[in-house]
């Protein structure tokens, strides 16, 4: 392969190793700083575990109790560290099995290195044992993929994937090692990918849209803000906090932006889109000017594209010139990383407040909090809710938890009602909506911000998905607390069918086993509490806990979660009840 | 919606997998290419695909940003006819014992301006360029004498306006 990357050589590079391509691999991986790999083996990519068993006072290798949970793992180490997480898995299933973890790293701009082992490059398109074509199956779902049949082409391929995975806009690398290549000898030097011809990470901010943008903002009487996870993965906290402070504009996030900004921050109004809170959502169609920093108008978010934001201006931030204006026209756009943008934003706006504007938010705050939150966080009603068991998580982690969530009700609660006060602490699958998600995710989460406790709050049915994982939390002694609010039913498509289906609940009730002694069969301290009066008890102790504990909590199985935008509908038709 | 027709042209890398990867983009869009073609460009080793589809307007933009999202592809452009300079290519086999019998034949041949590539005794070849209504023409013609094979092209196009991909990639090499 011709260079077409500019590569870096660290200093003093010595003479070239003389080593398998295999060794190439985890001298690759170590280069890189990823020492910490999520993985299974399989005969395809032996080669590379026999090296990883060489290498192991180097890198920790957990074993994973199926690929997916490998992937899934990777990216919540990736979101809690900041840094590129890492799967390996061997060809044909092993590959197969990666994909669903590949997808929601895309869909959520996750930066993820995949490597596959592959049949032998004589065997290629031969149908051969374990021969899949990943390259093939996984192009739609990565941000780059390749194919290594000589170990020659290692150094650089590896080089380019990591740079590809966290550079611009992050997201999935799948390399393909085809076995012969582990073997390989070869002549071993490695540098790192600074830049690549075809790709241009980082757009240049122009400065007339820049003053575009400063017009807008001073024009406006009642701005808004809506922003998303490019604040976090940008490292934009500072600068999105300096600008919230000195612009007075109220700001509402996305399900992947939460965290982003503290729960507590006066700017904080909650969450926009179909479970979001009732002002910000309202107030969409209401305000004069929507700024949209490191988002992307996802449909969950927007409702009805048709009735969204149409009496509004659009100032959109963003990285990723294919999100510009493909669901939501902007009248100005800043192309650049939302780091920069914000500082030269903040530079140039005046200071100012918009007392009437806050009020509105206010006023509508406290119609949500009369008409749900209340009920939710302070049931008065027999029952536990899923909003006070997050709330007495809030109460033991005072806010300091990474809490990873999984697909569903319990998802949309514990992103309401969970109180952040750092960045980088809500670990969720949102564009995807993967199932299964959190509790291998809750493992490289933890493993990615080892001095930060981590809370897993999961549904019944997704829990299930991945429920083996237990096995790798009970081998590495990962002390992560496993919250499940077991309602016996997969609650969020419960709750459509009684909305929009006339309570047909088809194949939603779920017969659950026991999940304490499922817990307890893997060696890790459980319990359940199902009434009011233990719930702080039992809390307090898995916070306690200084090891895994697994906690299950029996909510009540037909409750709802409010306020909720029906597929389709217009932001404004936002219902409380 | 009203469709219209764009010429999508791609520079990029000559990697293994861009193809399917640009090919997908389309699929996962429900769009249907009318033709295909790629060749390397006027620069070493940077590929060019020319890609005709019918595509709404307001999508063509979009749909051209997501290629040019694509690690491997240096720069993608979309055009209308109006902008580029465009040729497809046919190639039709006829029997040859036609030709000689029918003198109409030699007429068409002649008026189409298309050229005989092979003449053998079983068959001969002729090859037309132009635009797809004179190929398509030129089919209706011969078809009456027995067409034994047709193939046409995909389109193959060059812009009015200047492409800058030199620069682009200089600026790469500063």
């Amino acid at each position: 392969m011709e260079t077409k990357a500019k590569q870096k050589s660290p200093k003093g590079t010595a003479a070239p190793l003389h080593i398998s391509g295999a060794e190439a691999v985890i001298r690759c991986l170590l280069a890189e700083d990823a020492n910490l790999i999520y993985g299974y083996p399989g005969g395809a990519i032996m080669p590379i575990y026999d090296e990883i068993y060489k290498f192991q006072d180097q890198l920790h290798h957990v074993l994973t109790r199926h690929e997916q949970g490998a992937t899934h793992a990777a990216q919540g180490y990736a979101r809690t560290s900041g840094k590129v997480g890492v799967a390996m898995a061997t060809s044909g299933p092993g590959a197969t099995n990666l994909v669903t973890g590949i997808a929601d790293a895309q869909i959520d701009s996750t930066p993820m290195v995949c490597i596959t082992g592959q049949v032998a490059s004589h065997l290629l398109g031969s149908d051969a044992f374990q021969e899949t074509d990943i390259i093939g199956i996984s192009t739609p779902v990565t941000k780059w993929n390749y194919q290594i049949t000589k170990a020659s082409e290692i150094p650089e391929i590896m080089a380019k994937a990591f740079y590809i995975a966290r550079s611009g806009r992050p997201g999935p690398v799948l390399i393909d090692i085809t076995k012969d290549a582990q073997f390989e000898l070869f002549d071993f030097t490695y540098e790192k990918c600074t830049g690549i011809r075809s790709y241009q990470p980082y757009p240049k901010l122009v400065n007339e849209s820049l003053e575009q943008a400063v017009q807008l903002i001073g024009e406006a009487k009642k701005p808004f803000i809506v922003w998303g996870q490019g604040v976090i993965l940008g490292q934009a906290e500072q600068e999105f906090k300096a600008f919230l402070e000195k612009s007075g504009i109220p700001a509402a996030w996305t399900i992947l932006g939460l965290s982003a900004l503290p729960t507590a921050h006066p700017s904080n109004r909650g969450m926009v889109g179909m479970h979001g809170n009732y002002a910000p959502n309202l107030l969409t169609n209401e305000c004069d000017l929507l700024i949209a920093i490191g988002m992307r108008f996802d449909d969950r978010v927007t409702g009805d594209l048709r009735t969204y934001a149409k009496q509004a201006k659009i100032i959109h931030l963003e990285l990723d010139p294919a999100e510009v204006n493909k669901n939501v026209k902007a009248d100005v756009t800043l192309l650049s990383d939302c780091k920069i943008s914000l500082r030269a934003l903040t530079d140039k706006i005046e200071t100012k407040t918009y007392p009437e504007w806050i009020k509105r938010f206010d006023d509508l705050d406290a119609i949500e909090n009369e008409k749900v939150i209340d009920g939710d966080l302070h049931p008065t009603k027999p029952g536990l809710t899923m909003g006070e068991s997050v709330e007495m998580i809030n109460k033991h982690s005072n806010g300091d938890a990474v809490i990873v969530t999984d697909v569903g009700q319990h998802q949309m609660v514990a992103c309401r009602y969970a109180k952040f006060t750092q960045s980088k602490s809500n670990v969720t699958s949102g564009g995807l909506g993967t199932m299964g998600f959190a509790l291998p995710a809750a493992i490289g989460a933890k493993m990615g911000a080892p001095s930060r406790e981590v809370v897993a709050v999961i549904g019944d049915g997704g829990y299930q998905m991945t429920i083996q994982e237990l096995g790798t939390i009970f081998q590495q002694q990962v002390a992560v607390k496993i919250v499940i609010l077991n309602n016996d039913f997969l609650g969020m498509v419960r709750q459509w069918q009684q909305l929009f289906f006339d309570k047909r609940y088809a194949s939603t009730e779920m017969t659950n086993p026991d999940f304490v002694a499922i817990a307890k069969g893997y060696y890790i301290e459980a319990d359940r509490v199902d009434n009011r009066e233990d719930l702080d008890q039992a809390v307090a102790k898995m916070m306690a806990s200084d090891k895994p504990y697994f906690l299950e909590i029996c909510v009540e199985k037909e409750d709802n979660v409010f306020p909720m935008i029906p597929t389709g509908a217009s932001v404004s038709d936002i219902r409380l009840e | 919606m009203e469709l219209k027709t764009y010429t999508i042209s791609v520079y990029s890398e000559n990697n293994i997998g861009l193809l399917n990867r640009i090919s997908a983009i389309f699929l996962k869009r429900h769009i249907n290419l009318e033709s295909f073609s790629t060749s390397e460009s006027e620069i070493p080793n940077v590929f060019r695909f020319v890609i005709v589809v019918n595509i709404a307007p307001e999508k063509v933009h979009k749909v051209v940003q997501q290629i040019e999202k694509q690690i491997d592809v240096i720069k993608a452009y979309y055009h209308t006819d109006e902008e580029t300079i465009f040729q497809e290519n046919a190639l039709y086999k006829v029997k040859s014992s036609s030709l000689f019998e029918e003198r109409q034949i030699q007429n068409i041949i002649k008026e189409s301006h298309a050229t005989i590539v092979t003449v053998s005794p079983e068959f001969f070849v002729i090859e037309k360029t132009g635009f797809r209504e004179e190929t398509e023409q030129l089919r209706k013609d011969l078809a009456p004498y027995g067409l034994l094979q047709f193939v046409r092209s995909g389109r193959i196009s060059v812009t009015k306006a200047k492409m800058g991909i030199s620069e682009i990639l200089n600026t790469f090499k500063k």
